[in-house]
């Protein structure tokens, strides 16, 4: 094993080590240090990783590695990264010192257990990304539910006892959908038309998974969905992460928007799209609705919040509905879009809830209408919101303006006209202007909102509640802890706006090999127009049908000859009779 | 006979240990009156042993006697560790107060001969052929766990449990009985190769389908599963938690061993049993994971919880029988049988770590911990048996990365591959509904704040106990980890040879030609 493939497996299990260390020691104080040091010292190793990865070949499973662990199930220990995989695990390891860090004053009591399962989280958030054995995955995705519904159960204000319920039961009963429609998927390429043995490996079950018939594709992919879109969220199953984010500490919060609801987006890119393409393909219109209406409804909620930090809970909501719709644009430019989403939303959302958490602590309220007119008390403070909540808003030279232009780019792209243009890049048929038109104005009323509540709570005259007094440890105005800790993430959100390209370069490789799945399977070249055949095609005939349909006719217009023309026309008569499930003898065939 | 000696060795070594302890339970000299565990301990490994080498047998499951015996012993052991304890601690006492030991009020000798007989009726049931040995060994499993149920705390409660588990035991046995009957009038043997046989070749005539049907639901009482299920939460709760502990194993993988070898008879053709079976186990499926789950969302009794947690536990294996076993040298995924095999295992670990903490916990006047509010706050106040309950309770619910979820998988997969997607879904819902409690012992037990109402509880001082549950909590993480050669343990027990079909008409592809063959054997009959 190179150092590297050690540096990942440190990342992974030390966490879990010192969570379990932190368990036995008895002061509270060093349970706070070990854990600083801890996640400070696990950038050592994800630096590493970054210096040692081969960039020209991002698309290529990198640091690969894997120990056979049960035969039986076919279950391996296998781990590596691409690019994507890369990205989102530097983000998970740097929200770590960050998130730590940000609760030194915030949490009271019982702080080991607390920062025992924060650093426990850190390692299988990781695992999460790393995994290229199907259940590791599942396993890493399941158990961060784990630690989340501690932090939230435990160190959340008065409503938490609902919101880690609703959490974890939103997305357990998804999960476990998820897990059948894996299963099925594993099952499928077992069988011997195909790879004829179990196994877990994703590379592998990418490769057979796109031979499944569209029927089976659209199961697999909504047993998926299930999943995944409760965990992004998607409308209409979003309606537990408002509760869990104002509910949970403040850590929590950020690591809940910066890294745990990447892990439904980066299912989706991850597994979704590729085990089910015609599917997601065919249905991609339906998901990109959704986002839309998400983008759009959840946006709305935000400007009649007057709790702030629901406000950028639904904010989130919104903002992963531009994600989303990246993804569902099935081209090369949405796909980098989303995944540029991911890492800037961490960076932007998760600096404003520190922001917010900063004030609650010194304020306990996150009422806005009795808290006011903060920048003349916290100028510094008031500086850092306004600067997350313009890169919120998608402040051009901001980290959210590229990845937003980008999903909404692709949304217009994904159309049959741009393909006919032969547009590079621009491929697939599903969605078209109005979808980015409508995705738009969640733009605006990001901006609307975003801007009311900064203008409230930051400028106007000083408000503050009734029964505030000064904190006894905090200063009125944000410490240099609190500084450090807002520092990475404003240093990420100016680097991510003005250099854009950097992170689009890096991921371009896994991104196109993606692309170049959903294509193959939907038996398309990314010059051609023949698209437009399937978006028609309806749900009435199987792909394999469609396809007959489209090469016959191409034959015909060729060949036209009235011979081969009824030939070919009995030849699709009698598949889709054969799959027709009666077993009806050969005997009447009504085509002669 | 020999041969059939051969696999019966284990048996042998519990019966041995069995009449041992009826003395030396009695014995005056507390010396040896406290090594009669010990002489069940040794039986067990004994056993263990002698199943390790047992031989392959004929017939439709081959391999299935090692494995099954090996689980047995190993959770009996951690039962045992468990129940240490349970009886004669009055007596005890007075011993040390001075008074003379008094044989006559002493129970301890029946009391572990009642558990070995029992484990030994399990075993047989593993070893079984015959539909009379069927019948005797499931009657040898329950008949002793009913005197256990009602010795095992000196509360009425425990009666009334005994009495109810009793009559209601006595009504699934004559229902499969009958059900037996019917098979045999069906098929003119009581020896499950030759049924098979028959029905293999003659088809499963209306009366054999009925007998079947019957003998299903009947033995569905042993496995808690609904219809039979109303006595589980009284009984569970009216014995003591060690008692609940073994009553969670031991009559349900009798259950599911006898259910396997019954429907082995007919088959699984093209992956699915005749419909009228079929049919009847998707809706105990369905009916019995759902019933267990809504009704534990409303208990406040943690045993009450475990009780209806254990039908719903039926109900998820059940999936596994429905499924069969799949392809013949198909993987663990695609054998329904390997993942119940599997998960009996499982269930037993996780379960005994459950109500060993139950069992380590007591009020001051004795009475054991049973309410939910009296394991609020364990982990701080008796950090090894919290954590030893926050473990198992989330192997219970599947939890990755425990023991649980590795069982749940090969049920999963085993489903979707036998093509019931339906039930599969089903099983998701209800693992997520069964999240609800399982999540709220845990957030009582380790995240809740601690403020105590009423009654504190204690650790009792039976220090066994608490080791079962470190067994139990050690094997549940342990056991993930290294979970490889009991996967591959269950894979091989559940080769399933079925029963050759004599051809008497080689030309014959069509169906309706066979269905002709049913019809004139019938007529023969």
């Amino acid at each position: 094993m190179s150092l590297d493939v050690w540096s990942l497996i440190v990342l992974i299990f030390f966490p879990a080590l010192v969570g379990i260390l932190i368990g036995f020691v008895k002061n509270d104080d060093n349970a706070y240090r070990i854990a600083l040091a801890t996640t400070i010292a696990l950038c050592v190793p994800a630096v590493a990783l970054l210096a040692n990865f081969d960039f020209s070949h991002g698309g290529m499973t990198q640091f690969e590695h894997s120990i056979p662990w049960v035969p039986g199930l076919g279950l391996e220990f296998s781990i590596g990264m691409d690019s994507v995989s890369l990205l989102l695990i530097l983000l998970s390891v740097l929200l770590g010192p960050i998130v730590v860090l940000a609760s030194k004053t915030a949490i009271t009591k019982d702080r080991k257990m607390y920062y025992a399962w924060l650093t426990v989280l850190q390692g299988a958030m990781v695992g999460v990304f790393a995994a290229q054995d199907l259940l590791l995955f599942y396993i890493c995705f399941e158990f961060t539910l784990l630690p989340m519904f501690i932090l939230i159960r435990k160190y959340g204000s008065t409503n938490r006892i609902a919101a880690s319920t609703k959490f974890f039961l939103y997305t357990f009963t998804g999960s476990m959908m998820t897990l059948a429609g894996l299963m099925y998927v594993v099952w499928f390429v077992a069988q011997d038309s195909q790879l004829g043995r179990w196994t877990l490996d994703i590379a592998a079950l990418t490769h057979y998974a796109g031979n499944m018939t569209l029927t089976e594709q659209g199961w697999v992919l909504a047993a998926m969905l299930a999943g995944f879109a409760v965990k992004v969220p998607l409308f209409p199953v979003h309606t537990w992460l408002p509760l869990a984010h104002t509910e949970a500490p403040t850590a929590g919060s950020v690591i809940l928007a910066g890294v745990l609801l990447k892990l439904g987006t980066y299912g989706f890119y991850r597994f979704a799209v590729p085990l089910a393409p015609e599917a997601f393909f065919e249905y991609a219109p339906l998901i990109a609705i959704l986002a839309i209406i998400g983008i759009i409804y959840a946006g709305l909620i935000c400007w009649v919040q007057d709790d702030i930090k629901k406000l950028v809970a639904y904010s989130s909501v919104s903002h992963l509905g531009f994600c989303i719709l990246g993804l569902t644009a099935l081209n090369v430019t949405g796909f980098s879009g989303s995944i540029l989403y991911m890492l800037s939303h961490g960076f932007s959302t998760g600096g404003l809830f520190l922001m917010i958490g900063f004030m609650y602590e010194r304020y306990h309220t996150r009422d806005m209408n009795t808290v006011g007119g903060l920048a003349s008390k916290m100028p510094v403070w008031a500086t850092f919101m306004v600067f997350f909540a313009m890169a919120s808003v998608g402040l051009p030279g901001l980290n959210g303006f590229p990845s937003e232009l980008l999903c909404l780019i692709s949304a217009f792209q994904s159309d049959a006209a741009w393909n006919a243009a032969g547009e590079p890049g621009a491929w697939g048929a599903s969605l078209g202007p109005w979808f980015a038109v409508f995705a738009g104005t969640g733009m605006v009323i990001a901006a609307m909102y975003l801007l009311y509540m900064v203008g409230k709570i930051c400028f106007g005259a000083y408000k503050e509640p009734a029964d505030y007094h000064p904190h006894d440890e905090l200063p009125t105005d944000l410490n240099t802890r609190e500084i450090i800790t807002l520092t990475p993430l404003a240093i990420g959100c100016v680097l991510f706006g003005l250099q854009p390209t950097m992170l689009l370069d890096a991921i371009s490789e896994p991104v196109n090999n993606t692309v170049r799945i959903v294509e193959q399977a939907n038996g398309i070249d990314s010059q051609a127009t023949l698209s437009s055949h399937y978006s028609t095609g309806g749900g009435l005939m199987s792909s394999d049908q469609v396809e007959q349909l489209d090469e016959i006719s191409l034959r015909h217009a060729e060949n036209p000859g009235t011979e081969a023309h009824v030939e070919d026309l009995a030849e699709i008569g009698d598949s889709m009779k054969s799959a027709d499930q009666s077993d009806h003898d050969h005997g009447g065939d009504s085509h002669d | 006979m020999t041969e059939k000696l051969a696999i019966l060795w284990p048996e042998i070594f519990l019966f041995i240990g069995t009449c041992l302890v009826m003395l030396t339970g009695q014995w005056p000299s507390r010396a040896i009156r406290q090594f009669t565990p010990w002489i069940c301990a040794t039986a067990l490994l004994l056993a263990f042993f002698a199943a390790m080498t047992s031989p392959p047998t004929q017939g439709m499951f081959p391999a299935i006697v090692p494995y099954a015996k090996m689980i047995i012993a190993t959770v009996g052991i951690m039962i045992l560790m468990l129940l240490s304890g349970t009886v004669d601690r009055q007596l005890e006492t007075d011993v040390d107060n001075g008074k003379p030991f008094q044989s006559i009020r002493s129970n301890r000798g029946e009391f572990y001969a009642f558990f070995m007989f029992s484990l030994t009726g399990l075993m047989l049931t593993a070893s079984a052929d015959d539909l009379i040995w069927l019948f005797l060994a499931l009657e040898l499993t329950s008949l002793p766990t009913y005197i256990m149920v009602a010795v095992s705390r000196e509360e009425d409660s425990a009666l009334e449990a005994s009495v109810k588990y009793f009559f209601l035991g006595a009504l699934g046995a004559a229902i499969f009985l009958y059900g037996f009957a019917l098979i045999y009038g069906a098929t003119g043997s009581t020896n499950l190769n030759e049924i098979a046989t028959v029905f293999a070749n003659d088809g499963i005539s209306s009366i054999g389908m009925i007998g079947m049907l019957i003998a299903v639901i009947g033995v569905s009482f042993k496995i808690a599963a609904v219809p039979m299920h109303f006595y589980t939460p009284d009984v569970y709760q009216g014995a003591a938690s060690p008692v609940s502990a073994m009553l969670a194993f031991v009559p349900k993988t009798a259950g599911f061993l006898a259910l396997m070898f019954l429907l082995g008879t007919v088959g699984w053709k093209g992956g699915h049993l005749p419909i009228e079976l079929e049919a009847t186990l998707w809706i105990m499926a369905a009916l019995t994971m759902t019933v267990g789950n809504i009704l534990a969302l409303l208990q406040s009794s943690v045993k009450r919880i475990l009780a209806y947690s254990s039908i719903a536990h039926s109900g998820y294996m059940l999936v596994g029988i429905i499924a069969g076993p799949g392809a013949k040298g198909g993987a663990f995924y695609q054998n329904g049988l390997a993942a119940v095999l599997f998960y009996l295992f499982t269930y037993g670990v996780m379960t005994v770590g459950t109500f060993a903490v139950l069992a380590s916990l007591e009020h001051r006047n004795g009475r054991e911990a049973d309410h939910i509010d009296d394991i609020r706050g364990i982990c701080k106040s008796h950090p090894v048996l919290g954590w030893t309950f926050v473990i198992t309770v989330l192997s219970t619910l599947g939890f990755p990365p425990l023991l649980g979820f590795i069982g749940k998988l090969g049920l999963f997969s085993s489903g979707i591959s036998a093509g019931h997607y339906a039930l599969i879904v089903v099983l998701g819902i209800n693992s997520a509904i069964a999240a609800c409690y399982y999540l709220r012992l845990v957030a009582v037990a380790y995240i809740d704040d601690s403020e105590k109402s009423g009654d504190p509880v204690y650790a009792t001082p039976f220090f066994m106990r608490p080791l079962a549950g470190l067994v139990s909590a050690g094997g549940v993480i342990l056991f993930m980890i290294m979970s490889g050669p009991i996967v591959d343990g269950a894979l091989n027990a559940a080769t399933y040879n079925a029963p050759e079909q004599i051809d008497h008409d080689h030309d014959d592809h069509h169906a309706h030609d066979e269905s002709h063959d049913d019809e004139v054997a019938l007529l023969d009959d």
